[in-house]
């Protein structure tokens, strides 16, 4: 018998992955009255267990083990392939993150279930799911459905659904799962990881401020940080500028970069080729700030700026020092 | 060393796209090898220079393909194989990544399958690390550096980009990895390149010769139609000021109102 929502719920370090709120939001959305069971896989993951029962989970299955500390594909995408044989749940859902594509794919194969990648909307009709992604670029949007019987995957882009505030009377059960594979078992070991620090991740953000080739090199970029850090944001490129060796790939917005949704896109010295709004275009409001009146960006955007980016954004960012600092 | 790099051509990334009435789309028809898929065939050809091994461009489609598996004869692969049958006619990506798996399988001495991060027309990486888990290898994906490469001690140490930063995987071969923009410049066909692949004989493979299984090609999702994306509100609204100082403001009030800010 199939029934209720799971949930892969990602961490690092014990931090929850916002976007993996949004699906469990989501998760009981689907469910309806039915149960909604979160599965967390790391070290030291209590916190993270009880905030997902918090957020609307009615059970958490927790994998607190040395062999999950770290995302490895082979043990991660093991353990959920057995949760979901052991609890045949009707649907099972994450956030669309790196390590949430690849676990939920990898364990949709294992079992041989559908999988909808990356989307921006979810909905059953007659029992399955049927969701909309952008394809092509973001230039168009596909709806696509779930055939084949048995659990339905999907993985959800962070911020493109509404994460459920914690509700601190809500009670849940936690249940300890074992890990399904020795670590002697496991091909691969991690080295080192070089953490993100002081930065805000582009996945997560709400603000971003992003330079393109109008910022002229390198040091261009301060203007762009400093409004970015004033906004509690992070900071974006276009290509042209990562190609230009002023800023790490990283931190690059389109179609070979990263796709974000923030609330706020501010677009400095970025014309706005097609290839950089695909990774943009979905931001609840986009702002232009360029020389070129003409600059295609200005199509997009809500709010538009024409004028030097070197005299716009740091007068932003003194006034938003004065208004919110 | 064997390494395969698996591609495909997807539609031109500057095409205008347009929905039509029947909820299909109109693109234009101009095919380019998918954009992430430069810097996995180069990669592969990068390894296999320094490792004096050999590259095979592997691709499963229709003979629209052709030119991804051209592309990748002409900037030094050394063999070309398609893979295609009816049978795998509106398969989904399992459907798919069992059919690379099993030409995987059948190419025998494979050490490292490299893929580009995702195909740009259905943006989707789904079958990349389906084909991983189809053939029980270590999937490394978002590799932006191989850091070691050592065929004869079955090892690859490479570093991922994740959304918490730089991670250090050290692993057994054979191996499947993705690879992003960050990890060479892609190198372009030369003409003696181009005249070479435009002679090469390329194979194809069909699900009997690889023994693929009707039932497991059974797609498990459907492709519906397409819909145009949402209108955006409205139109630009130009900040006019006399200085910097008084557009800046202007702006935050707007944003403030917005509630983004």
């Amino acid at each position: 018998m199939s029934q209720g929502v799971l949930v892969w719920v990602e961490q690092f370090k014990g931090k929850p992955q916002a976007a993996s709120w949004e699906a469990l939001g989501q998760a009981r959305t689907l469910a309806g009255g039915g149960p909604v069971t979160a599965a967390v896989f790391g070290q030291g993951v209590e916190a993270v267990a009880q905030e997902a029962i918090r957020r609307g989970a009615d059970r958490v299955l927790v994998a607190d083990d040395a062999t999950l500390a770290d995302y490895r594909f082979e043990p991660f995408v093991a353990l959920l392939a057995q949760i979901v044989r052991e609890h045949q749940p009707a649907i099972v859902l994450a956030a669309a993150t790196i390590a949430g594509r690849e676990v939920l794919a990898g364990a949709a194969a294992e079992i041989g279930a559908g999988l909808l990648t990356d989307v921006t909307d979810l909905s059953l009709e007659g029992g399955k799911l049927q969701a909309v992604r952008p394809v092509l670029g973001g230039k168009v949007l596909s709806v696509e459905a779930i055939t084949g019987d048995g659990p339905q995957f999907a993985t959800l882009r962070p911020r493109a659904f509404p994460a459920p505030e914690p509700d601190p009377s809500r009670s849940g059960e936690i249940v300890a799962v074992a890990p399904v594979l020795a670590e002697d078992a496991i091909a691969s070991k991690v080295e080192a990881m070089q953490e993100v620090t002081g930065t805000i991740s582009l996945t997560d953000a709400t603000i971003i401020v992003s330079g393109g080739r109008g910022v002229g090199g390198p040091e261009g970029f301060d203007p762009v940080r400093e409004l970015a850090e004033a906004l509690g944001g992070a900071v974006g490129a276009s290509r042209a500028a990562v190609d230009a060796g002023w800023i790490p790939y990283e931190h690059q917005v389109g179609q070979t970069g990263k796709v974000v949704s923030p609330d706020l896109y501010i677009a400095a010295g970025i014309s706005g080729a097609i290839q950089h709004q695909a990774g943009m275009r979905t931001a609840k409001v986009i702002v232009a700030i360029n020389k070129d009146p003409e600059a295609p960006i200005f199509k997009l955007a809500r709010y538009g700026i024409v004028g030097d980016l070197f005299e716009v954004l740091p007068a932003l960012t003194a006034e938003v020092r004065k208004r919110l600092g | 060393m064997h390494v395969v790099v698996v591609t495909k051509n997807t539609p031109d990334t500057a095409a205008t796209v347009t929905v039509k009435g029947d909820g299909t789309i109109d693109w234009g028809d101009s095919l380019v090898v998918n954009p992430w898929d430069e810097y996995a065939i180069t990669e592969a050809v990068l390894l296999k220079e320094a490792h004096s091994g050999k590259a095979t461009v592997l691709t499963v489609g229709t003979d629209e393909h052709q030119e991804a598996l051209k592309h990748g004869l002409a900037i030094g692969c050394d063999q070309a194989i398609r893979v295609w049958d009816g049978a795998l006619d509106g398969c989904d990506s399992l459907g798919y990544a069992e059919a690379v798996a099993a030409a995987i399988r059948k190419l025998g001495d494979v050490d490292l399958v490299i893929f580009g991060r995702e195909l740009a027309d259905i943006a989707t990486d789904q079958h990349v690390y389906q084909v991983a888990r189809k053939l029980g290898w270590t999937m490394l994906g978002y590799v932006a550096k191989i850091q070691a490469l050592d065929v004869a001690a079955r090892s690859i140490t490479v570093n991922r980009l994740t959304e918490y930063g730089t991670q250090t995987v050290r692993s057994t071969l054979p191996a499947v990895i993705s690879v992003v923009k960050d990890i060479n410049e892609p190198k372009y066909p030369t003409f003696i390149g181009i005249r070479k692949a435009a002679k090469a004989e390329i194979p194809v493979w069909s699900a009997a010769d690889l023994g693929l299984d009707a039932a497991a090609l059974q797609p498990r999702t459907q492709q519906l139609r397409y819909q145009e994306l949402p209108k955006r509100e409205g139109t630009v609204e130009i900040i006019e000021g006399a200085t910097a100082q008084e557009k800046a403001a202007k702006l935050i009030d707007r944003l403030i109102e917005e509630k983004v800010l």
